[in-house]
């Protein structure tokens, strides 16, 4: 590892490794970091060591990832795995943890490639115990084959399905999936369907998914209005109402997820604009058609900057690196656009579907503004929906008033898991678009930082450079 | 449309809405005109220290009695501020700095100010059982503590509202022009025409002095701070060192704060702070070797606030050259424990033209050059 880079990518997953690998085409000098022990992301987590599940399991679209992969560990470029970067600032000093060695770094361009993080859906007992996301049952079952038998998956979206098909391929057994899909989302989203029949493959994917999961005996409940988790220590049932009555499953396993959105924390912590994206209901940065950021020689690439999905994150990558090999002077303008030119073909078709799928799955207001005083918000800190009405009525104006009134994401994740229903909550108290109200100020580190590794911290005066 | 009263402040942080609050509690009609909003920059976002310990002579006389309204600080805003009178210790690392505190100590005495106590190796070790062993005595003021800063600002708006004070929020003051004896007062909004001008205008403070013809040298700077996870109660004071920049404190909640004036940039056209690592490891460093069990704590959040610094360390409070022109700003990094009184010492000048309290050192033309000072005394 080198004190400086040309060009340093956070993140490895399909938008970070497709980066890397445009970048070692022409030849500039780069570095991933990424967080996990190998390459992959979240949606290709593992990809080069499954556990013990088999190829089927998985599915064929999760093997595209360990093409990627092995391009990213022969194409040249310095890979760190296990490196956890805690701050980028606007001028491209980069701050990384590698073995409990924390250092300061610096580049000419970077890419922020750190992709999506499920949505919040805070529902009364969201955070008892043995209550979970899709994407940490996918986790489970990926990584180390942990999966249990008999959970119950509530929500919306296609990780929803995919998991609960994935758990039933690999022959675990799941006790419900309770679809929160409002019915009148179907109805809205056949505007869009002549887009998405231009993408087939997706719906096909989706269709295929049900009819694996109802094949398997497992009930699919339909147009699930309200919901709710119970237990003391831990989860020990889900209660749903479709109409009038509560029904209630015991299931000692819950599965909430109603979509990802972009993450944003390091963005954000940058300086970099974003904006609400209101068709995607979340925040995301500001970007050019080369994926540069507000911030000069920041780009970012992938599900962090919009959702599009795995592939389009991909192109986007490839796209993101040949703009910043572009701004180092490594190629011209000419073999910029020539080398993007496939890409940006195949984004355009990757992005019909989205009008698609952003309004089948658009998660109603109910499940993303919690109605419910009770119904906690930030869990780090215990700030419920009360606490944040009652916070907004004595004047706080927004989420960074919010953390001086209530301590709301002011713990440990730092606003990463509440940051948006804090927005939306405050417009809705408000009546102010979201737009106006605002998100956390975040600052670095992003990642938590040991004090001792802090005071160890390797800059580059003091290394190698 | 022209708006009128009898006073505006600018500035929306502890100083402005302690001055506005104590003109209102005299029946005098403020205005005050924030450019962000209220708390939004060094008021609010600063370490929350209340502390005499380890003030320059000058200010002590000021800190002891903002120190009486802290300790009756409900009484005044309606609002505990989160106020802990926690005690405040400096620590001493070797015998030359115990020596230092030993000095610092007599010449308060001799100033005839008994708050600061030097303190031992045992009893620093029965204040603060967490200390490392390297540590040899320090110095202690029982009963400073610390506040919630932004808590605290907004409990001095909310007062000042309810006695009738009007905050204007992000309306930024243009120019500043004297017409037939009273001040106008041109915004981003509508204009104000009075009679009363206070500048509380923090890192802002000199571009407004700029406006009234009274250029003073100041640096903008961005002390740094950083926040940890919650960790088993480990430490009671604020702890200080006597050799090295540290303020350290424990909340309630386990979490632990830790800053004392490590700087970062400030771009004040932008309202950025931004963060440099090198002095927070530096900080950092210090914390763990003062306070061992620090090395295991988890930083979740740093952060850096915008502040004014004099070149002499210490603010400007006082009346301007111009007739109803008052100043109390440029606090460099230690003015959160004095807004109580510099609010009330401001209303003094404002109403009676004059203070009980010693603001002689804080005069704004005190960095005016001799020939300077001559040529304004014979004017």
């Amino acid at each position: 590892m080198k004190s400086h880079y040309q060009l340093a990518i956070v993140g490895a997953g399909p938008a970070g490794m497709a980066a890397a690998a445009a970048a070692a085409e022409c030849g500039a000098t780069s570095v991933v970091f990424d967080e996990q022990p190998a390459p992959g992301g979240q949606i290709y987590r593992a990809v080069e060591t499954p556990a013990a599940v088999d190829r089927a399991i998985l599915g064929v679209d999760y093997w595209r990832g360990a093409e990627l992969a092995k391009t990213l560990r022969d194409c040249g470029v310095d890979y760190v795995p296990g490196a956890t970067v805690w701050q980028v600032s606007p001028t491209r000093e980069i701050g990384v943890t590698v073995d409990g060695t924390a250092m300061l770094i610096t580049a000419d361009q970077v890419i922020v490639a750190t992709g999506a993080l499920e949505r919040p859906f805070p529902v009364p007992g969201w955070t008892l115990p043995s209550v979970m996301t899709a994407g940490s049952a996918q986790v489970l079952l990926k990584s180390a084959a942990l999966a249990a038998d008999g959970a119950v998956f509530a929500g919306t979206g296609p990780l929803l399905y995919l998991v609960a098909w994935q758990y039933v391929q690999a022959g675990v057994a799941v006790k419900a999936v309770l679809d929160t899909t409002p019915i009148s989302n179907y109805f809205r989203a056949t505007r869009h369907l002549a887009g998405a029949l231009r993408a087939p493959q997706y719906l096909m994917k989706g269709i295929r998914l049900l009819r694996g999961i109802k094949k398997a005996g497992v009930p699919l409940i339909r147009g699930v209005r309200d919901l709710r988790m119970r237990g003391d220590d831990a989860v020990s049932a889900v209660e749903y109402r479709r109409g009038h009555d509560w029904q209630r499953i015991e299931a000692d396993q819950v599965f909430l997820h109603q979509g990802v959105v972009p993450n944003v924390n390091l963005s954000y912590s940058i300086g970099c604009r974003h904006t609400w994206n209101e068709a995607q209901l979340c925040w995301q940065a500001t970007t050019d058609s080369w994926g540069e950021s507000t911030v000069e020689g920041v780009a970012i690439a992938g599900d962090g900057a919009g959702i599009n999905g795995a592939l389009a994150a991909e192109y986007q990558g490839r796209i993101a690196a040949l703009g910043a090999l572009y701004r180092l002077g490594t190629i011209d303008a000419d073999e910029r656009a020539r080398r993007a030119a496939p890409a940006r073909a195949a984004l355009a078709a990757e992005r019909r579907i989205r009008p698609f799928l952003e309004t089948l799955y658009r998660p109603p207001k109910y499940f993303r503004v919690p109605p419910d005083d009770q119904t906690v918000v930030c869990r780090c800190e215990e700030v419920d929906v009360a606490a944040i009405r009652k916070a907004v009525a004595v004047g706080c104006v927004g989420p960074n008033q919010l953390k001086s009134f209530s301590r709301c994401g002011m713990g440990p994740c730092q606003g990463r898991l509440c940051g948006l229903t804090v927005s939306e909550l405050i417009a809705d108290f408000t009546d102010l678009p979201v737009s106006e109200i605002g998100y956390y100020r975040l600052r670095p580190p992003i990642k938590p930082l040991l004090l001792a590794e802090l005071a160890e911290l390797q800059t580059p005066a003091a290394s190698d450079r | 449309m022209v708006r009128t009263a009898d006073a505006v402040v600018i500035g929306g942080g502890i100083h402005g809405c302690s001055c506005a609050l104590h003109l209102a509690r005299r029946g005098i009609s403020v205005v005050v005109v924030e450019k962000d909003h209220v708390g939004r920059h060094a008021s609010g976002v600063n370490a929350g220290g209340v502390r005499r310990l380890g003030r320059a002579l000058p200010e002590i006389p000021l800190s002891v009695a903002a120190m009486g309204l802290w300790h009756n600080i409900a009484e005044l805003v309606d609002d505990d501020c989160q106020f802990v009178p926690s005690g405040q210790v400096r620590v001493a690392e070797n015998g030359e700095e115990a020596r230092g505190l030993e000095e610092r100590a007599s010449l308060l005495r001799d100033a005839g100010f008994n708050h600061e106590v030097v303190i031992g190796r045992e009893e620093l070790r029965d204040l603060l059982p967490a200390v490392s062993p390297h540590c040899v005595g320090g110095m202690v003021v029982v009963d400073d503590g610390h506040a919630n800063p932004y808590r605290t600002t907004m409990a001095f708006k909310r007062k000042a509202e309810s006695l009738g004070v009007r905050v204007l929020e992000q309306v930024r003051v243009l120019r500043i022009a004297k017409r037939q004896g009273t001040w106008r007062v041109d915004t981003s909004t509508d204009p104000l025409d009075v009679p009363v001008l206070i500048n509380c205008a923090g890192a802002w403070g000199d571009s407004v002095a700029v406006m009234l013809g009274e250029p003073v040298p100041m640096q903008a700077y961005a002390p740094m701070l950083m926040i940890t996870a919650r960790m088993p109660f480990f430490v009671k004071p604020v702890v200080g060192a006597q050799g090295r920049t540290l303020s350290l404190k424990q909340f309630a909640n386990g979490t632990v704060l830790i800053g004392g004036g490590v700087r970062g940039n400030a771009v004040r056209t932008t309202n950025t702070a931004s963060l440099e690592f090198g002095g927070l490891s530096v900080n950092a460093r210090t914390a763990a070797q003062i306070l061992p069990t620090m090395r295991g704590a988890r930083i979740v959040r740093c952060w850096a606030g915008i502040e004014g610094y004099m070149p002499d360390g210490i603010p400007v409070i006082g009346p301007g050259r111009q007739e109803g022109v008052f100043h109390a700003f440029g606090f460099s990094a230690h003015g959160f424990q004095l807004g109580p009184i510099v609010g009330s010492i401001i209303a003094d000048l404002v109403t009676t033209g004059a203070t009980a309290h010693p603001i002689g050192p804080f005069r704004i033309d005190r960095f005016d050059s001799p020939p300077q000072r001559q040529r304004d005394a014979l004017t």
